[in-house]
């Protein structure tokens, strides 16, 4: 997106955000209601008046649907107020989750790399491997997250390894599928000069199909880094894991603290988004200092 | 026995950009009647496509008075008073040749009987017959032009607005069109409006020639051809022929003079 | 088959060299041992020779090397297979297995590298040649597999080897048919119908608002990579534990896919196209039906694509944190702590096998209905 068209977005995008907190918020009264109302009824207390229902709905312990206001309340009191070694601190489960994210990501971005370079370069691994490539990711992969960690867990592989692979698993593919295509971008003309110059295959690698793969890489990442966050965060759900956000979706699921589930999702999506701008700024001046102008 | 069918007075549009207006047409008369091959000639930014969209009210002049079939331009489309044919032959690639052609009556609301009727008709006057069912991506570049024309014939309208319709294709194809187009025009006595930057094409075509300048956008001159009607491309080598090619080049010369240094 | 063959590269060549090494280190070690293995004797014959004939044929004819090295590899697959089925009467597996295993693979990958060096015009053939070379891949992966399991003699709480899992699957039928019912039938397919028709109508809902769209794309394209999954255990309180949670999970992950392809899919048609609409005077509707939606149709399949995958994922994530006693996320976190490890694979090739099988169904109603497009008529080349 150009920043011209970032500037016109700004505003629209601005009021579709506003819309949804709005949306979520009435949302949040209208599912909570019920619950008040009995609330109210027990305690013997009639006519309450509607500005002090609705403050009452969107302040429960345990509602249905948390209000805005309350997610980011507890989201500030669980990572600005408390230490980050506490396993009550958010940026603890974060800091877990995110290295175990960034480990899968670097491993898959590597293995997606070397994957492409040996597919663009040898025809029988391009025909043989690249149709199972595809398939691999038509299979719910997440659904063997708990198969890949138990089998690490007992050849002795604990901790942050495991969930890794299951984000390597999931990140390696767009790179693989960006990489080929970016690494057989440069057009005949391009290719036909290289060979004018008798050019080794090295040297052509180096000179002309790398760098014109880069703004192809770069889009690639930026799926693969999102994707393993989702990784992460879903290997911790069916281990039993302590820490990490998935391993607070799940402790939040089993004792009905939804506050806790909305503001892990939160975390996990500022990291996810966070860290795909972050990949989108690095693309930008990597492709603008080559002179790579194009998305 | 001649009429207006289109009526241009003190036409003017300016873009505004970044940089600031743009006088894309400025203060342009013109006025063609009916059965006339006008061409729009000039060099790039002269306003010749831009002066073809508004005639078929795709751009909005912002000053002057423009009338098609003696009304607005607006009225004119809506009334699908004319058909345009675009440098890309823009057919649909998930439609047949047939349904390419037929496309536009659909849109008019026109019965199946009538519409395959006309789809016929409009592709025998193209010479495509037996190429109905075939697919645009598998025709050649030349034979997809046609079919667009065919397209733009099949509203039936008096009126042809024609932007460039050749300049994608390569000469030997564009000379055979071009015999094709006046083929055409012979038999229908349709009005004919036609943007180029092709001299010869041009003056091969018209029967008038309306030369055009940038910067900024007007027109020149106006070239009446004394040509006869029926032509064949050997009219090309004939004096009268260079004499008007000629014409046309000054116009345009004169109408670029001030810019030498830019271009 | 006449074919200008290509003679093979320095790495072919050293395919055909180390089989016929291994072949013969092989049966170098079973001569140590008085030929005590008839089996592995004639496997290590057998690899000398399809190593030195499919050598000698590639430098003549690529089709005939590749079916020989083709057969031959395996010939001698099934021999080892043969050999370890018999294991116990054996003994353990020696290094002679094991270079046999590596030099019959070694083979195969020579056959594969000569099936693509087959120059042909013939579509059939070509289209052959486009599955069974991956096919080749696909079959030694799992007899890898199975030497490595069989062989190694690895635990089946570790790793069961595939014909374990075969057996498993095949006496697991009823079950696993119950988990395919309630997890890809009533979640998976509802949630995805629901999710990507949502998508659809919301993004033909904003088309005439250039303001919402402007901004519901960005949003929506941050959204599509967020962790959605994560909604699960909140669709699981609100919906209850049955497939209505599942379905929901779906709906939401994959409504924003289609949303943004879609919006993104209507504003495909070019400059052209829409001032042809134009000069006929054709309303918005027509414009729609006529132009943009055809245009559209390779962004909204590539959505559909996307959330196959994504459906599955998501119906089965959301089983992790409660459902009924039956599905297919349920069996595999149950059956995991129950140390069934076969079972938990069987439930992943079903898994996989209607991933790819959903997948292939739309990929393929895909091509039916947009033919027309140049990536489609490159494919189909």
């Amino acid at each position: 997106m150009s920043d011209t068209g970032f500037k016109n977005s700004i505003l629209p995008v601005t009021a579709v955000c506003l819309a949804i907190l709005l949306i979520w918020s009435i949302a949040s009264v209208w599912l909570n209601t019920p619950w008040q109302k009995d609330v109210f009824k027990r305690a013997g207390a009639e006519n309450v008046g509607a500005v002090e229902f609705v403050k009452a709905t969107m302040a429960q312990e345990r509602p249905k649907l948390p209000s805005p206001q309350q997610v980011a309340v507890e989201v500030y009191n669980t990572t600005v107020k408390k230490k980050v070694t506490s396993k009550r601190s958010l940026i603890y489960h974060s800091k877990i989750t995110l290295s175990s994210a960034l480990l899968g990501f670097a491993m898959g971005t590597l293995l997606g790399i070397v994957l492409s370079v040996a597919i663009v370069y040898n025809r029988a691994l391009r025909k043989s491997l690249m149709p199972w490539i595809i398939t691999s990711q038509t299979i719910p992969i997440l659904a063997i997250a708990p198969m890949i960690i138990l089998v690490l867990n007992s050849v002795g592989v604990q901790g942050l390894v495991p969930k890794a692979f299951i984000s390597m698993y999931l990140s390696f593919f767009p790179i693989v599928v960006g990489m080929v295509k970016g690494l057989n971008s440069p057009d005949i003309g391009h290719m036909d000069l290289m060979r004018t110059y008798s050019a080794t295959n090295w040297q052509s690698f180096w000179k002309l199909r790398l760098p014109s793969s880069l703004p192809y890489l770069f889009t690639s990442m930026k799926i693969a880094i999102a994707i393993s966050i989702v990784g992460a965060v879903v290997a911790e759900l069916p281990t039993g894991a302590v820490a990490g956000l998935g391993a607070r979706l799940l402790a939040g699921s089993y004792y009905g603290q939804t506050i806790q589930i909305w503001s892990a999702l939160v975390m996990a999506s500022i990291l996810a988004g966070g860290l795909v701008w972050i990949v989108d700024i690095i693309g930008r001046l990597v492709t603008k200092r080559m002179g790579l102008n194009h998305a | 026995m001649s009429e207006s069918v289109i009526q241009v007075d003190k036409l003017s549009l300016t873009f505004q950009t970044n940089d600031g207006p743009v006088h894309a047409l400025s203060d342009i008369d013109l006025d063609i009647q009916q059965g006339d091959f006008v061409s729009l000639i000039g060099p790039s930014g002269c306003g010749k496509t831009t002066l073809l969209r508004v005639i078929a009210d795709l751009e909005k002049a912002t000053g002057g008075n423009i009338t098609v079939n003696g009304v607005s331009p607006e009225a004119a489309r809506q009334a699908r008073g004319y058909g345009y044919v675009f440098q890309a032959a823009g057919l649909y690639p998930w439609r047949t040749i047939a349904k390419n052609v037929s496309l536009p009556l659909e849109i008019m609301g026109l019965d199946s009987a009538t519409r395959k009727e006309r789809v016929a008709r409009n592709l025998a006057l193209v010479n495509l017959e037996g190429f109905e069912k075939k697919y645009p991506w598998q025709l050649s570049g030349g034979m997809q032009q046609r079919a667009s024309i065919a397209r733009a014939l099949a509203v039936e309208p008096d009126l042809l607005l024609m932007d460039e319709p050749f300049g994608a294709l390569d000469e030997i194809v564009r000379d055979h069109l071009n015999e094709q187009l006046l083929a055409l025009w012979a038999k229908t006595n349709k009005t004919v409006v036609f943007v180029t930057h092709s001299i010869p094409e041009a003056v091969y075509l018209s029967s008038h020639i309306v030369v055009m300048s940038p910067r900024p956008g007007r027109i020149q001159d106006i070239v009446v051809s004394d040509l006869p009607r029926e032509r064949t491309l050997d009219i090309r080598e004939t004096p009268e022929f260079l004499r008007i090619a000629n014409r046309v080049r000054e116009g345009l010369r004169a109408g670029h003079s001030y810019d030498d240094v830019e271009s | 088959m006449l074919d200008s063959t290509v003679a093979p590269k320095a790495l072919e060549r050293f395919l055909y060299l180390s089989a016929l090494c291994f072949g013969v280190l092989a049966l170098g070690l079973l001569l140590l041992q008085f030929f005590g293995k008839p089996l592995l004797v004639s496997t290590s014959l057998l690899v000398i020779v399809a190593a030195i004939v499919g050598y000698k044929l590639s430098f003549h004819n690529s089709a005939m090397a590749a079916v020989w090295l083709l057969a031959t590899s395996s010939l001698a697959a099934a021999f080892l297979l043969l050999f370890l089925s018999d294991i116990e009467s054996q003994g353990a597996v020696g290094f002679a297995f094991w270079f046999l295993v590596i030099a019959s693979w070694v083979l195969a990958w020579a056959s594969v590298s000569r099936f693509t060096e087959i120059n042909t015009l013939s579509r059939g053939v070509n289209a052959a040649l486009s599955i069974l070379i991956p096919l080749i891949f696909g079959v030694w992966l799992l007899l890898l597999w199975e030497f490595v399991t069989k062989g190694h003699d690895v635990p089946k709480v570790l790793l069961p080897a595939p014909s374990d899992i075969a057996d498993r699957f095949m006496h697991s039928i009823p079950t696993l048919w119950a988990d395919f019912k309630q997890t890809f039938i009533k979640s998976v397919l509802t949630g995805y119908i629901m999710g990507c028709s949502a998508g659809f109508l919301v993004a033909i809902l904003i088309d005439r608002s250039p303001f919402l769209k402007a901004g519901l794309l960005p949003v929506g394209n941050l959204v599509a990579a967020l962790p959605i999954v994560g909604v699960a255990p909140i669709m699981v309180m609100w919906f209850g534990f049955d497939w209505q949670s599942k379905a929901a999970v779906v709906v939401v992950m994959t409504f924003f896919p289609m949303l943004v392809n879609t919006v993104a899919g209507l504003s495909a048609a070019s400059r052209i196209q829409l001032d042809l609409m134009n000069t006929y005077a054709a309303n918005y509707w027509q414009t729609l039906f006529k132009l943009r939606l055809p245009e559209a149709l390779p962004f909204i399949f590539n959505a559909l694509k996307i959330n196959s995958t994504l459906a599955l994922i998501g119906a089965i994530v959301a089983e992790f944190f409660g459902t009924p006693i039956v599905g297919m996320g349920f069996r595999i976190s149950t059956e995991v702590g129950k140390m069934n490890v076969d079972l938990v694979w069987a439930e992943i090739a079903v898994a996989a096998l209607a991933g790819s099988l959903f997948y292939g169904l739309i990929a393929l109603l895909e091509r039916l209905v947009t033919f027309w497009h140049p990536s489609m008529r490159a494919a189909a080349r």
